[in-house]
């Protein structure tokens, strides 16, 4: 019988569907009036902790209780609400409008895992807006907790987990002691839509609000941004009219063959 | 500036992207110490001490790391920082860079620069943000910096003549709390797609696995790495290890060439910076048309084996 805390570390980003603008001093990103959701590993990793629940249930073997977090701005509780109508059972959001980078998450979620003393910290493998890939190993190294990233597969056993990684050139295939980190990629299952009446429910569920004051972690960002700049355009568009066409200009024109 | 490199390693070989990432250590401006932890690491350590830039090798023999668990690595790597005083370490952005240094910069209380692309002096690097939709420029004020390298943004490191004198790395106490178990890797006697000159990759066009095969015939002719869009990974086509993209690989060969892939955001963030890029696809509207320099609207399963013979 083993019943799980299972803490989920999620956050709000431009939505992935969004084409990226530049601000016109060159000092950040447009975020204004734009589209956020769920980071996308995020969701995964909700899912993940979902479908633990749901197997220890179904299993009758043990309970999982799913607690959500999200570090930022207040619009970060509409992520948490996502979560919890996809079926987490409560939030917390650490409340900061400064920018936080990695570190400075890792040490607020380290502050919220001494308080909840979950079993398991999932995470996505980075955040589809500052690409760092960081957070979860930061987090990991501050508890010294054993981490096991980049997850395609999970198996829960006794007091411990065992995790297929997605590595350079195929897969490998770890076991760690719980408590432990997990951080999510892609392949490792696709998350759920909330129902209607689920995101309904999901405003009644408890949503516990910290600073990063409260928490007694220092914040303050490492990396300063100097500036931000739209990629170099690529000439393409070209068509050729055959495969023949298409040889001669690789040999004469390109000369890559 | 003094910087530390972490060096990957399998099967006695050297990590292509270590290559890449010792340039980008060189480029610091200061020297370079390579680090090498393995099990019986002494054939990579000799290969290492000859690699242009380095000055000195750290060997950490022993048989806690025979795998590359974090846990281990992570504390090595802080170990060596503390003892040495080294103002950099840097590895590749690989999986396993990724996965270890992230964790050595918590423990040493310093943020990590993630996937540089450029440096601008020790203290300000280049790198993409939003898969390489903006590229922020930023200055670390930590007194330890902390680094992974895309690999595609600078050249493979050469070899010196005169080899680099090594010395035993410090002893670490951590164990590693992960135990490893199993790997499956891909098998392939054809270039490795992050190092290859020449790419060809499919897509959701390709409709299954077998077709693959006449990628595999035309690779084979012009000695090209074979790799696949996420849409044909998500399919089932082929292995993930061949994807290409925002979550797969990143590849910036002399040639690429994408058969059936329509040009997903997330595919262009894997192959935009490539030198030559052809399109092969029947639909005339596909957003892989406005990046390529060559397109050919075409139906792939005549072009493509009339390209192979003609190449």
């Amino acid at each position: 019988m083993s019943n799980l805390r299972i803490l989920v570390a999620t956050k709000r980003v431009i939505d992935y569907a969004v084409k990226i603008r530049v601000n016109a001093a060159g000092s950040a990103v447009e975020t204004a009036n734009v589209k956020h959701s769920m980071n996308p590993f995020d969701e995964i990793g909700t899912e993940q902790a979902i479908q633990i629940k749901e197997a220890l249930a179904k299993s009758k073997t043990g309970t999982a209780e799913i607690v959500v977090v999200s570090c930022g701005p207040v619009k970060s509780q509409e992520t948490l609400r996502t979560a919890l109508a996809m079926g987490a059972d409560r939030a917390i959001h650490v409340d900061s409008d400064e920018e936080l980078q990695p570190l400075a998450v890792a040490k607020l979620l380290r502050a919220v895992v001494e308080k909840e003393k979950p079993d398991m910290v999932i995470l996505g493998k980075q955040a589809i807006d500052d690409d760092s890939n960081q957070t979860g190993q930061m987090l990991a190294g501050l508890l010294n907790w054993p981490q096991a990233t980049f997850a395609s597969k999970v198996e829960l056993g006794d007091k411990s987990m065992t995790v297929t990684r997605e590595v350079d050139g195929g897969v490998e295939t770890v076991k760690t002691p719980l408590p432990a980190i997990l951080t999510t990629d892609l392949r490792l299952n696709v998350p759920r839509y909330a129902s209607l009446p689920n995101i309904m429910k999901a405003k009644k569920k408890p949503l516990a609000k910290f600073t990063a004051a409260d928490l007694g972690v220092d914040i303050k960002p490492r990396l300063q941004t100097l500036k931000i700049v739209e990629p170099a355009k690529r000439q393409g568009g070209k068509i050729v009219e055959s495969v023949d066409d298409l040889v001669d200009k690789l040999k004469n024109e390109a000369k890559v063959l | 500036v003094s910087a530390l490199l972490l060096v990957e390693h399998k099967d006695n070989k050297i990590a292509a992207s270590t290559l890449n990432a010792l340039t980008a250590a060189s480029g610091l401006g200061g020297s370079v110490t390579a680090l090498v932890a393995g099990s019986a690491p002494d054939s990579v350590v000799a290969e290492v001490s000859k690699l242009a830039g380095v000055s000195k090798v750290l060997v950490a023999k022993d048989a806690v790391f025979a795998h590359t668990l974090p846990e281990s690595h992570a504390s090595l790597l802080v170990e060596t920082q503390k003892k040495h005083g080294f103002t950099h370490l840097i590895a590749a952005h690989s999986a396993f860079g990724k996965n270890i240094l992230p964790r050595a910069a918590a423990l040493l209380d310093v943020a990590q620069i993630s996937d540089i692309t450029g440096i601008e002096g020790a203290d300000t690097f280049v790198r993409p943000i939003y898969a390489g939709n903006a590229i922020a420029t930023v200055k670390s004020n930590d007194s330890i910096k902390v680094i992974t390298v895309r690999g595609t943004a600078f050249p493979a490191a050469g070899h010196q003549d005169a080899a680099a004198p090594h010395e035993d790395a410090p002893a670490v106490g951590q164990k590693d709390q992960s135990e490893f178990v199993s790997e499956h890797m891909q098998k392939s006697d054809r270039p490795e797609l992050d190092s290859a000159t020449r790419v060809i990759a499919g897509g959701r066009g390709m409709k299954n696995g077998e077709n693959f095969g006449l990628l595999y015939e035309m690779a084979d002719k012009i000695g090209a790495a074979v790799g696949a869009s996420r849409a044909a990974v998500d399919a089932g086509y082929v292995d993930n290890s061949l994807q290409i993209g925002q979550t797969g690989k990143i590849v910036a060969p002399e040639l690429y060439v994408a058969v059936g892939i329509s040009g997903a955001i997330q595919h262009l963030a894997g192959m935009k910076d490539s030198k030559t890029i052809v399109a092969i696809n029947k639909d005339p509207e596909a957003p892989i048309f406005q990046v390529a320099d060559y397109g050919l609207v075409a139906d792939l399963f005549t072009a493509v084996p009339e390209l192979t013979k003609k190449l």
